[in-house]
């Protein structure tokens, strides 16, 4: 079984949390705190199992991580796991992030954390390896995007958008041209994924591609 | 105003979504919390619209947060309302924030149980996936049984992707709910069989999970994921069921005989190290579980370590770790062949690498012995200055004291060297470990009776040097040891050089700063020293030292007689009274010494830590009877080590107390005698009186610190262990010296120049004498000893509760529960239910349970197919690079499957049979094929398309155009083959009682008994075994048993299975197996070899084996059956003679044998008679008096149909042939006479299969 799988950057940050098994939210980032201390201090070179963790599970369990660039992806597991298969799970799931994503970097965990729960559910679920045939991952992934892409088509947006107008907007429509509401819609408008790059100088480390572990 | 509320709404129209509160939370750097306080108030406003749009984008910000750590529970009900939204997309944000934050006290997981199932039963697949992934992440016990039906249903789904999903969660349930897991077993152990590897993968690791916490419940699986291990291809799937063997072999080691042979040839042949690696793991707990021998044993076992030494020796730090790690398993049971691999282990603590060092000093526990231990132990204590971090610093501590200490300080040979080790322990910083140094010196010192005077005279030294422990807050641990220290000093008072200083030593001031339970044991001890030093100075010179004693007693107690701690408190005054007591007597010069030492007499014998559990209550005594009216007193003693001093004790020993009742005291005195005798940690307190001699503590009393931290500490006066290892080294050069001049003496022309050489030579445990004599007292255990029984189980263990026999019938009360509000259909079986249910609401699923039935039909001939097909599915996978360990890790496995189709390793025929012990012995059994198809599908299905007839096994020889020579010879071995015949009988009369078993279980479980409109009686018949395997040929040396089946990838290919009985006592070997090719029908050959040449069976058999192979033969026409000649020659070796033999026997293809199982749609079937392409015949079996379903179940199985539907006495069948030519069937019957109308695109086969059909049923 797999108990928990952390995402977290090269400062600790948390980017993705699944836990198999139930921690209430203090507990989780205490957990989080501890395996970011356990695994940040140890070198690229070393071997990538780690016992030790005091906070979650037993002695049966071990940690297993791969540094990526920025980020770490840590899978706690038990004994019921082979060691080498649950390395390599993790590089499966990271090039299905990179395919997914194309070319994914820590930007794209940070904003879109909630897609890379969904791939991760075609990986793993609730503790047990599901998939490990990356096509299959990645075609099911496509599946369900477009399935949402067709539910939330641009017009469906608009209706339910329009139902929370009140009908007086029509009235008042070319108070649209207020400054203030205008940038927020470029701010909208703008995508996302790539235009953040300028609002996040600061973190122009999150750029670095995973696809590579950095070791 | 209104511009405001237009504003409102605009500003709404754009709320944030996840990206945009991102984006705020990152731009908001140093008011993060504040930020994020405002962003949750807004989400609370959104929560509160109508709009489910903006809950869903309010609930995924509410994600985000709750990753960040911030409590978003009180937002679950919203959660509910985005799940239960009609779309997709916010399904599943709903179900993601439900999986994030919900658990088992979440209240609202209540209102969900309809909403979840209604999502099961989506159409829509991602509906139902979505909602299967949230739920296992928040399943209750109460969702998993009011859902557990539903599941179940799900895991027969058309969709594979429902499938596995399905398959997976039932875990969860099964934990939740663990009722569930016996109705639910059988389906998903079809799922085992699943066509769809992903399916197939994740019921592998659903049961792999359960096996290995109750593993013997699973034993009885064993045949089938063997068989799943020789054929599968998928690494996950084959490290997750090779994990799973190595927790089954501990309780079967059958089954690891059984297992070694292709985990070795997996070893060999692969090239994943996730693969290789797991073999090793399961190689060597299967070698564990084999406690004596197979010759090959030692073998397998250099190929473990070789093996892992290559693990070890490789660059990649991951590999090395594993190595290591594996290397402690095989450790456990095979020392010695780790041990050749010192120098790679020592290697490994010098690692930089934590985890790796931690793992090497795991293996060096077992590596000692009594030559390496000083050198092993002085590498470890250089290691522990080095280390840096206090828990590796540690974990060395406690390694050298378990390396030293293990098997009753079996490898020490010098405990002088044990002690200074110890004491130079002592001088770590920051160590935890300060008790299990100190219980180490009291055992050792209790028990070597030589070492004491050494002991007593380094720990008093350790008192002495009391402040360099106490000085420092970080070193608080490590004051334990004084514990020690002050009781050994006492205890053994007598061999202490200078008893006085010791004694002053034990009582300055700064002892009061220590621990209280220390400085309970310090005042205790202090008495005891006390005695020693009386007896000292009574004995010479004149009384006044004796008193100077009593003084300085009567001066330093009164400090702990103010101790916070009471047991201090009260033993300090116990004391000081005692000592007042002497000093007055010492006044009057009354001689003290020898009552005050009288008090602390006796010799303290070793009790073995559990001795006192294990006392055996005397027969007839009732504990929990009162023996008189309430208690007044408790007399229970303390028995755990660590309690010492128990109060009552030391008053009882008093000599006072013997004027109060003299008898009952004097019973007392006598059990409490015998007790102490047994208690090593009782120690006995004196009261005296004393006179006591002033001396103030001078200025030489105040401790030095030394404070050069850079060198470890050196205590003056304490000898550095490592003065012992040269020691030790000249002594044992030494005694070797004398050995040899001994020798020498013996046989001098021999020996002249050798002894040098000797130093470096190898040194048998034996020439080590220890350098004291040494005395290890053992461990005390009362007569009678109970054995131990201790169950170390968790009671809260959630998979205590699936410890449940799957072999049972299933009861009616353990049907799944099944939903009430859907009981217009009668309640048979919550799989009916399911079915009927969702047969009732989709077409799709109608064609799903379809599908289900003609699985069940498939006998172990399609499960082959079935495989094939996925393995070629996988070869193509390969292509594409997706294999996750690399396609290349794949490649041997594949070719030795490839090689198989012509010669099945050796291993691998034994995969088809199924009945555990059948499987397990090495008999070979004709019926083997058949056990495999009938077992799971019985237990699957008991419906009439169970692949079984009424064949009786127990006749093997069915003649099917075979003509068994029999050559007779030697009449004993005649003899042996009856005995064995009888015992094959046996057995197959226990399998058939097991066959009822099983029939009457499924019956019970009435799991999908009733599918797509075939009615079924309730109580079926049982279904007899039934075999396809007839015999071939046999003569005194061998038997051949044969079985032929089509190729479903080569139209022109059949397969012949030969199982190959040795039925002698000699040796067979180099067989060779050909025949006589016809125009029709050939033997394919290894390339390059002649027509005429034969094939080599790739095994030798040793009395009383068989084995199977398989060969291929292709054939041009198949519309008739035919027969071919063949010889097989072979090699009888005995001890003395080998002689060549053959053995003639005639293949029959009947053109039964080339048709291929293959399941049929209703429709399509439909479509098919009425395409009007078929030719019509037809036939009638007179006087068949078996039920239908049975009759059915044997045109399936000997002839290799399937049923596609069936209305009462009347059913309609199918089978294709390797060369696809349609064959339909519709059998009826009315009493006792049997109509088969049949329509074929090739009249010439129908008529063939016809006329065998005819035959087999004339047979019975």
């Amino acid at each position: 079984m797999i108990k928990s799988i952390l995402i977290f950057n090269n400062h600790g940050k948390p980017r993705l949390i699944r836990f198999y098994q139930y921690f209430a939210e203090e507990m989780q980032q205490q957990i989080i705190r501890e395996t970011f201390h356990l695994v940040s201090k140890r070198d690229d070179n070393v071997c990538n199992f780690l016992e030790g963790g005091s906070l979650i599970g037993g002695s049966d369990d071990k940690l297993i991580y791969r540094h990526y660039a920025t980020l770490y992806f840590v899978f706690c597991v038990d004994s019921s796991e082979s060691e080498l298969g649950i390395l390599d799970l993790i590089q499966v799931f990271v090039e299905t992030l990179d395919k997914c994503f194309e070319n994914v970097c820590e930007l794209d965990l940070i904003f879109h954390m909630d897609k890379v729960h969904y791939i991760l559910q075609e990986v793993v679920m609730g503790g047990m390896v599901l998939e490990t045939n990356m096509n299959e991952i990645v075609a099911q992934v496509e599946l369900q995007n477009r399935m949402e892409k067709s539910e939330v088509s641009p017009s469906a947006t608009l209706k339910d958008h329009a139902s929370v107008l009140t009908s007086n907007i029509t009235v008042f429509i070319s108070l649209v041209a207020d400054l203030r509401i205008a940038a927020h819609i470029s701010d909208v408008a703008s995508d996302p994924n790539r235009s953040d790059v300028a609002v996040d100088v600061v973190e122009t480390t999150d750029q670095s591609e995973l696809s590579r572990p950095s070791s | 105003m209104a511009l405001k509320i237009v504003k409102g709404s605009i500003d709404r129209m754009f709320d944030k979504n996840l990206q945009d509160l991102v984006r705020g939370i990152r731009n908001h750097k140093e008011d993060e919390a504040k930020y994020i306080s405002t962003c949750i108030d807004e989400i609370k406003q959104e929560l509160k619209q109508d709009n489910i749009a903006v809950k869903a984008n309010a609930v995924c910000k509410l994600t985000y947060l709750q990753m960040l750590g911030y409590d978003v529970s009180w937002a679950a009900f919203n959660i509910v309302e985005v799940m239960s939204s009609s779309k997709f997309t916010y399904k599943r944000i709903g179900y993601l924030a439900a999986s994030q934050c919900f658990h088992e006290s979440t209240d609202v997981i209540m209102l969900t149980t309809n909403q979840i199932r209604k999502d099961l039963s989506s159409p829509n697949q991602y509906d139902t996936g979505v909602a299967l992934t949230g739920l296992s992440c928040f399943v209750t016990p109460d969702l998993a049984r009011d859902l557990a039906n539903d599941i179940m249903t799900l895991m027969s789904h058309t969709k594979p992707y429902i499938r596995k999903k399905a398959v997976l969660i039932m875990y969860k349930v099964f934990l939740k709910y663990p009722e569930s897991l016996r109705p639910a077993f059988p389906r998903l152990k079809e799922k085992l069989e699943d066509p769809d590897p992903g399916v197939q993968s994740a019921a592998v690791n659903v049961i792999c999970e359960l096996a290995r916490r109750n593993p013997k419940n699973y034993l009885s699986l064993a045949p089938l994921f063997f068989k799943l291990m020789t054929s599968s291809t998928n690494n996950w799937v084959l490290i997750k069921i090779i994990k799973l063997f190595g927790a089954l072999t501990p309780l079967e080691p059958r089954l690891g005989k059984k297992l070694i042979e292709p985990l070795t040839n997996l070893i060999h042949s692969t090239s994943a190290m996730s693969l290789l690696y797991e073999c090793v793991n399961t190689v060597i707990a299967v070698l564990i579980s084999l406690s004596s021998g197979m010759p090959n044993h030692s073998a397998s076992i250099q190929l473990c370590v070789q093996k892992l030494r290559i693990l070890i020796e490789d660059s990649d730090q991951n590999l090395k770790y594993l190595g290591l790690l594996a290397m402690s398993k095989i450790l456990k049971t095979h020392p010695k062949s780790v041990q050749s691999h010192k120098d790679l282990i020592l290697q490994c603590l010098d690692d930089k690498d934590e985890s790796i060092r931690l793992r090497a000093l795991d293996l060096l526990y077992g590596m000692v012995s009594k030559k390496n231990l000083m050198e092993i132990v002085k590498k470890l204590m250089l290691h522990v200055d080095k280390a840096e971090g206090t828990t590796y610093r540690d974990e060395l501590l406690t390694k050298i004291i378990d390396i030293c200490s293990q098997s009753n300080y079996q490898y020490i040979t010098n405990f002088e060297w044990y002690i200074s080790i110890l004491v130079e322990l002592t001088r770590l910083e920051g160590t935890r470990h300060g008790h299990l140094i100190a219980s180490q010196m009291l055992d050792v010192a209790i028990r070597v009776k030589a070492i004491r005077v050494f002991a007593v005279a380094q720990m008093a030294t350790l008192l002495d040097n009391a402040h360099l422990m106490t000085g420092n807050v970080q070193r608080k641990g490590i004051c334990e040891v004084l514990y020690a220290a002050a009781w050994i000093c006492g205890e053994f008072s007598e061999h202490l050089d200078n008893p006085m200083q010791t004694l002053e030593a034990m009582l300055r001031p700064k002892v009061a700063t220590l621990p209280g339970h220390i400085q309970a044991v310090y005042v205790q001890n202090a008495a005891k020293l006390f005695a020693t030093v009386l007896k000292n100075q009574e004995g010479n010179t004149e009384g006044t030292a004796a008193q100077e004693t009593s003084q300085l007693m009567i001066d330093r107690l009164p400090l702990f007689v103010q101790s916070a701690n009471l047991e201090v408190q009260e033993r300090a005054s116990c004391i000081l009274q005692l000592v007042k007591y002497i000093q007055k007597l010492q006044q009057k010069d009354v001689e003290v010494a020898e009552e005050v030492i009288a008090l602390f007499a006796g010799e303290l014998n070793p009790v073995a830590p559990k001795a006192q559990k294990k006392v055996p209550i005397p027969e007839g005594l009732d504990l929990d009877a009162w023996i008189n009216e309430p208690p007044s007193e408790s007399e229970s003693e303390d028995e755990q080590p660590k309690a010492i001093f128990a109060k009552e004790e030391t008053k009882h020993s008093r000599p006072r107390h013997t004027e109060v009742d003299e008898k009952e005291l004097a019973r007392r005195r006598e059990v409490r005698k015998q007790e102490q005798a047994s208690n090593p940690f009782y120690i006995k307190a004196s009261p005296s009186s004393q006179k006591v001699y002033q001396e103030a503590p001078g200025v030489d009393h105040i401790p030095v610190v030394q404070i050069d931290l850079s060198v470890p500490l050196k205590v003056p006066g304490l000898p550095m262990s490592d003065q012992y290892v040269k020691l030790e080294e000249e002594r044992r050069q030494k005694d070797r010296a004398d050995k040899k001049k001994k020798e020498k003496k013996k046989r001098k022309e021999k020996r002249s120049g050798r002894g040098k050489k000797h130093d470096s030579g190898p040194e048998s445990e034996e020439d080590i004498t220890p350098a004291h004599m040494v005395d290890i007292v053992t461990e005390e255990m009362p007569e009678n000893a109970l054995p131990s029984d201790d169950d170390d189980k968790d009671p809260n263990d959630p998979h205590k509760a699936l410890d449940i026999d799957l072999d049972k019938p299933l009861a009616d009360s353990e049907k799944l529960p099944v939903r009430s509000h859907r009981a217009a259909e009668p309640l048979k079986s919550p799989a009916e239910d399911g079915d009927a249910e969702s047969a009732a609401s989709q077409e799709p699923k109608k064609k799903s349970s379809k599908e289900k039935r003609e699985k069940k039909k498939d006998k172990d001939r399609d499960r082959k197919k079935s495989k094939d097909e996925k393995k070629k599915k996988k070869h193509r996978h390969e292509e594409k690079g997706e294999d996750l360990l690399g396609s290349q890790a794949d490649e041997p496995v594949v070719q030795s499957e490839e090689t198989s189709e012509v010669a099945a390793p050796p291993a691998s025929n034994t995969a088809e049979v199924s009945d555990l012990d059948f499987w397990l012995s090495n008999a070979p059994v004709p019926s083997n094929t058949q056990e495999a198809a009938t077992l799971p599908a019985a237990v699957a299905a008991p419906v009439p398309e169970t692949p079984s007839g009424t064949a009786p096994d127990s006749e093997p020889d069915e003649p099917k155009d075979t003509e068994p020579e029999e050559t007779d010879k030697k009449s004993s071995k005649h003899k042996k083959k009856k005995q064995k015949k009888e015992k094959k009988e046996e057995k197959e009369k226990k399998k058939k009682k097991k066959h009822h078993h099983h029939h009457r279980h499924s019956d019970g479980g009435a799991e999908e008994s009733v599918q797509n409109g075939t009615v079924e009686e309730e109580e079926e018949e049982p279904l007899p075994p039934m075999s396809n395997y007839c015999l071939l040929a046999e003569n005194s040396y061998i038997k051949m048993e044969n079985d032929i089946q089509g190729n479903l990838q080569d139209g022109s290919q059949v397969v012949v299975s030969v199982i190959f009985e040795n039925k002698c006592d000699s040796f067979l070997k180099s067989m060779e197996f050909n025949v006589l090719d016809s125009l029709n029908s050939k033997l394919q050959r290894a390339e390059g070899s002649g027509p005429h040449d034969g094939l080599t069976v790739p095994f030798q058999l040793p009395p009383v084996v068989s084995n199977e192979a398989r060969f291929v033969f292709t054939v041009q026409s198949i519309v008739m059956p035919q027969k071919l000649k063949g010889t097989l020659t072979f090699i009888v070796k005995n001890e003395d003679s080998s002689t060549h033999e053959k053995l003639d026997f005639k293949l029959h293809f009947t053109c039964s044998s080339y048709l291929i199982t293959t399941p049929c749609y209703s429709d399509a079937f439909a479509k098919l008679l009425e395409s009007g392409d078929l030719k019509c015949s037809s036939v009638k079996l007179e006087g068949v008096i078996m039920p239908f379903h049975h009759l059915l179940a044997r045109i399936c199985f000997h002839h290799h149909f399937s049923v596609v539907e069936r209305v009462d006495s009347c059913a309609s069948m199918y089978s294709r042939s390797i060369q696809g030519h349609h064959v339909c069937l519709l059998v009826k019957t009315s009493v006792q006479t049997v109509t088969i109308d049949a329509k074929c695109d090739e009249p010439t086969l129908l008529g063939n299969v016809l006329d065998e059909i005819k035959q087999t049923f004339s047979q019975c």
